[in-house]
């Protein structure tokens, strides 16, 4: 609209930048419900062009503002310029111009351009804002973990069910195979479609607990408990990573989320809470009653180590 | 109504007489003189902008392919490098560190507000130099002994092996506790130099700028990059003393027992956090806002048409340099702030999209109706306004504290803050360098070789950063020096990238070589109509003291 003032040819680029953008934006937000989610989700896929799947309501709420909203508007604001200056190019270069125009003002026109930004970004706001509280108008965790991060390993304990700190380290290369520098040696295991509540510190330096497909990253502080939620969808597994520069392995300290049922994650804790608490009793808020047993698909904590297992 | 466009009346037959210039010695590095420390400024830019580039080219050589093939013993690298550069995990965050902090503080800055700044500051507002021309000269070389401090870091013990690998941003712990050796004391230091010169350079624009303009060159008739200039001043001499401030706590937490950032004493490491980035989001302003000016200079001159909306386009960069100030928390929205201060922080970082977006705006309405001649520096500031539109518009996406919780800290992130100032800030500044070469250099370029360059660049770095994007999207995290399997393509591609843009640098020296070689006279005006500030209507180069007898700027009336 903004250049019609000008030339009426512009118009038709303009309208076809229109539909360019809103169709680039559905192909690319296309991209992460593709045919095969059950081998995208919780991981990165080699040449995908947007964000990872998402694994959580709140992380697709997200995702919607991203592929929805925010994607299409730039898109549309870029090709808009591109398409203007591509008219400058073509119409206002000295052999079709010869004689330059001599203004310099037009109200109107600096006006439309102060007032049509601030549209776009309320309706943006619209959006942020009510996604922003959602994300901290956390509801009641029925797990509550800890999460600390450590050079250059995550160690993780649930208090209430009586799970001891234990270490969760760099899976080698040789056991981890294309999942190397995601897999850990034993993961965070939490229950699917149960609120998780991650309360996240640091024993060192900073870290930051970052797990891409459920929309959750905090700093890990020494001295201050952070915290995030989650509510898992489905069963599977979830792989992010320390995400703030931590000295020379910051690379190689992966985070490891395993979604479980809700009865293997009572098979879980009772093999692995501390011997003295009986399992019933230690997850209030969960319903265990299965008698302890390891499933094959569990892995159980490694020996706390205090370097990471990396050659 | 006023428009910076002014007519010089009786602007000195005299000048040529007072082109007397010292011997070499007392010149160049005993300079007062505007120009030459201008000159030494480029000078200086380039040699920096030229390690920094080929630092980075080492990080994009270690992530081409997944697994460290570089930063290891026995390879290429540590052949050739290793008596700089220790190959190890820790050498890549050396590299890195070392990377951003030259291409911030030692090529971008020096080659802007050192270099064009006291090339041309002086001369649009119809000054003969400097207010202070001494501290002008202390300003350089503050920066030359700073430079050499941030190299020295790079070869003593940082603890966790030789050299400060903390990152630019040098967060707390690991500045302190996590490096134990003195190559963050180096870095420290260096910052502090560097702060120091940029302070004093400030104070000197400032002054000059208030006080030295020639009769009848009013505020409003100011040319845009002076304005530009003398907002970032303000910024720099705002933010700067808060760097320094932060960093001395870091030197004393270091040193002398002091628990500003340790919690085991009452500290918080989150307050370096807020102090680092209540100068740090301005120092970003202050890397682009001269850019901002030296493409408003370029648009117009080629499209041979006055800037559209000047009073606009300068209080559009007061705003930004104003609200530049109440934004900072916007790099932190995962630290675990309070939700409502993180909404204010979206709320305000969403506001300076308004003015830049007049910028944009103001630029195409320059050109539009004008009769462009594409010359190189006009081919850098077309380039440099659409990629700084893509730039712009991630970092919208950015703003957003929700979207943050998935793509903070992720190439999404890198690739944003490199299309504003690897591809915004750098193109401004090739924009800048090929508009005023005649004048500057005394000699004219090649344009073949300057458009070939263009090229090269401008598809060179889009193929370098483009790709980061949907790395970033996909959750790499920045700053690793391996990554898993899943993110190779887009990081193979992202290295060719490099190679094309290497060549565009080889294009740009060999285009320096050909133009000191060929010796081509220069002409006081190349562009003709539309280059209508005070610079154009001096010699090229100018002479060594210029507006001995003051010019007078009367207002050209526009229908």
């Amino acid at each position: 609209m903004a250049i019609s003032r000008f030339r009426a040819p512009g118009r038709a680029l303009h309208r076809a930048s229109i539909m360019g953008a809103w169709g680039l934006g559905i192909v690319l937000a296309g991209v992460r419900a593709g045919p095969a989610l059950a081998d995208t989700l919780g991981r990165p896929t080699d040449k995908a062009l947007g964000l990872q799947p998402s694994g959580d309501d709140l992380r697709d709420t997200a995702a919607f503002f991203h592929n929805v909203i925010l994607l299409p508007t730039i898109i549309f604001i870029s090709v808009f310029v591109l398409v203007l200056l591509a008219i400058v190019v073509v119409r206002f270069n000295k052999k079709s111009n010869p004689v330059p125009a001599r203004f310099s003002h037009n109200t109107p026109i600096e006006i439309l351009w102060t007032v049509v930004p601030v549209l776009i970004l309320t309706v943006i706001a619209a959006f942020s804002f009510p996604l922003l509280y959602k994300y901290h108008d956390e509801p009641k965790p029925d797990l509550t973990v800890k999460a600390t991060g450590n050079q250059w390993y995550w160690s993780y304990e649930y208090p209430d069910q009586k799970v001891a700190e234990y270490t969760s380290n760099i899976l080698p290369e040789a056991k981890a195979g294309s999942l190397y520098k995601l897999a850990t040696t034993a993961p965070l295991v939490v229950p699917v479609g149960k609120v998780t509540k991650v309360l996240v510190t640091g024993t060192d330096v900073l870290h930051a607990f970052f797990v891409p497909a459920f929309g959750v990253q905090v700093t890990a502080i020494p001295g201050k408990v952070n915290s995030v939620w989650f509510k898992p969808r489905t069963v599977g597994t979830y792989y992010g990573a320390c995400n703030e520069l931590c000295g020379a392995d910051h690379a190689f300290m992966p985070i490891e989320v395993k979604v479980v049922s809700q009865a293997d994650f009572a098979r879980w804790v009772a093999a692995h809470a501390a011997a003295a608490a009986p399992a019933a009793q230690a997850a209030p808020t969960m319903t265990p009653a299965v008698p302890p047993a390891t499933s094959a698909t569990m892995t159980g904590p490694a020996a706390p180590s205090t370097a990471p297992a990396k050659a | 109504m006023a428009t910076p466009a002014a007519h010089v009346l009786d602007h000195g037959h005299s000048q040529g007489d007072h082109d007397h210039k010292p011997s070499f010695f007392v010149r160049w590095l005993f300079s007062t003189n505007h120009k030459d420390i201008g000159t030494l400024y480029i000078l200086f830019a380039i040699t920096a902008g030229l390690i920094g580039g080929m630092l980075s080219g080492l990080i994009r050589w270690e992530l081409a392919e997944p697994g460290i093939q570089v930063f290891r013993q026995g390879s290429l690298m540590a052949q050739v490098l290793g008596w700089a550069i220790e190959p190890s995990k820790h050498g890549y965050y050396v590299v890195m560190t070392a990377h951003g902090l030259i291409m911030i503080f030692f090529m971008v800055m020096p080659a802007m507000i050192g270099g064009f700044g006291n090339w041309f500051v002086p001369i649009m507002i119809g000054a003969p130099d400097m207010a202070f021309p001494r501290m002008n000269n202390i300003s350089f070389w503050l920066l030359v002994a700073s430079f050499s401090l941030l190299i020295t870091s790079m070869f003593v013990d940082g603890g966790p092996g030789r050299g400060f690998g903390g990152g630019w941003t040098a967060y707390a712990p690991l500045s302190t506790t996590g490096h134990t050796g003195p190559a963050m004391d180096f870095v420290i230091f260096s910052l502090h130099l560097a702060g120091a010169s940029s302070i004093l350079g400030a104070i000197n624009f400032i002054t000059t700028i208030f006080n030295m303009r020639a009769p009848g060159m009013t505020l409003h008739r100011m040319p845009l990059f002076a304005w530009s200039v003398l907002i970032t001043a303000f910024l720099l001499l705002l933010s700067l003393p808060v760097l320094a401030g932060a960093i001395t706590m870091l030197l004393t937490d270091r040193n002398f027992g002091t628990s500003f950032f340790n919690p085991n004493g009452g500290g918080d490491p989150m307050m370096y956090q807020h102090l680092f980035w209540f100068f740090g989001h301005p120092e970003v302003y202050i890397l682009i806002l001269p850019g901002f000016g030296i493409i408003s200079h370029v648009v117009s001159t080629f499209s041979k048409k006055p800037v559209f909306g000047y009073l606009a386009m300068a209080y559009a960069m007061v705003a930004i340099g104003f609200i530049g100030f109440v934004v900072w928390a916007h790099h932190m929205f995962t630290v675990g702030m309070n939700v409502n201060l993180q909404a204010y922080f979206v709320a305000a970082t969403m506001v300076i999209a308004v003015p830049t977006g007049v910028k944009i705006f103001s630029w195409i309405a320059t050109m539009w109706g004008g009769s462009i001649d594409f010359k190189t520096p006009m081919l850098f500031a077309i380039g440099f306004i659409f990629l700084f539109t893509v730039g712009g518009v991630t970092g919208v996406v950015l703003a957003n504290a929700g979207m943050d919780y998935s793509i903070h800290a992720t190439y999404y992130v890198v690739a944003h803050f490199h299309y504003v100032l690897s591809l915004g800030a750098v193109f401004a500044i090739f924009a800048g360098f090929y508009y005023w070469f005649e004048k500057m250099w005394g000699v004219k370029y090649n344009e073949f070789l300057g458009v070939v360059h263009f090229w090269l660049m401008f598809v060179g770095v889009n193929i370098v950063f483009f790709p980061q994007h949907f790395l970033g999207l996909q959750g790499m995290s920045r700053r690793i020096i391996d990554y898993n399997v899943a993110f190779s393509f887009w990081n193979k591609v992202s290295s060719w990238g490099y190679v094309v843009t290497a060549a565009g640098v080889l294009v740009f020296l060999v285009m320096l070589v050909e133009a000191a070689v060929r010796r081509r006279v220069a002409v006081a005006n190349p562009w003709g109509e539309g280059a209508t500030t005070l610079e154009w209507t001096l010699s090229s180069p100018p002479p060594h003291h210029q507006f001995n007898d003051l010019p007078v700027i009367i207002v050209e009336e526009h229908v």
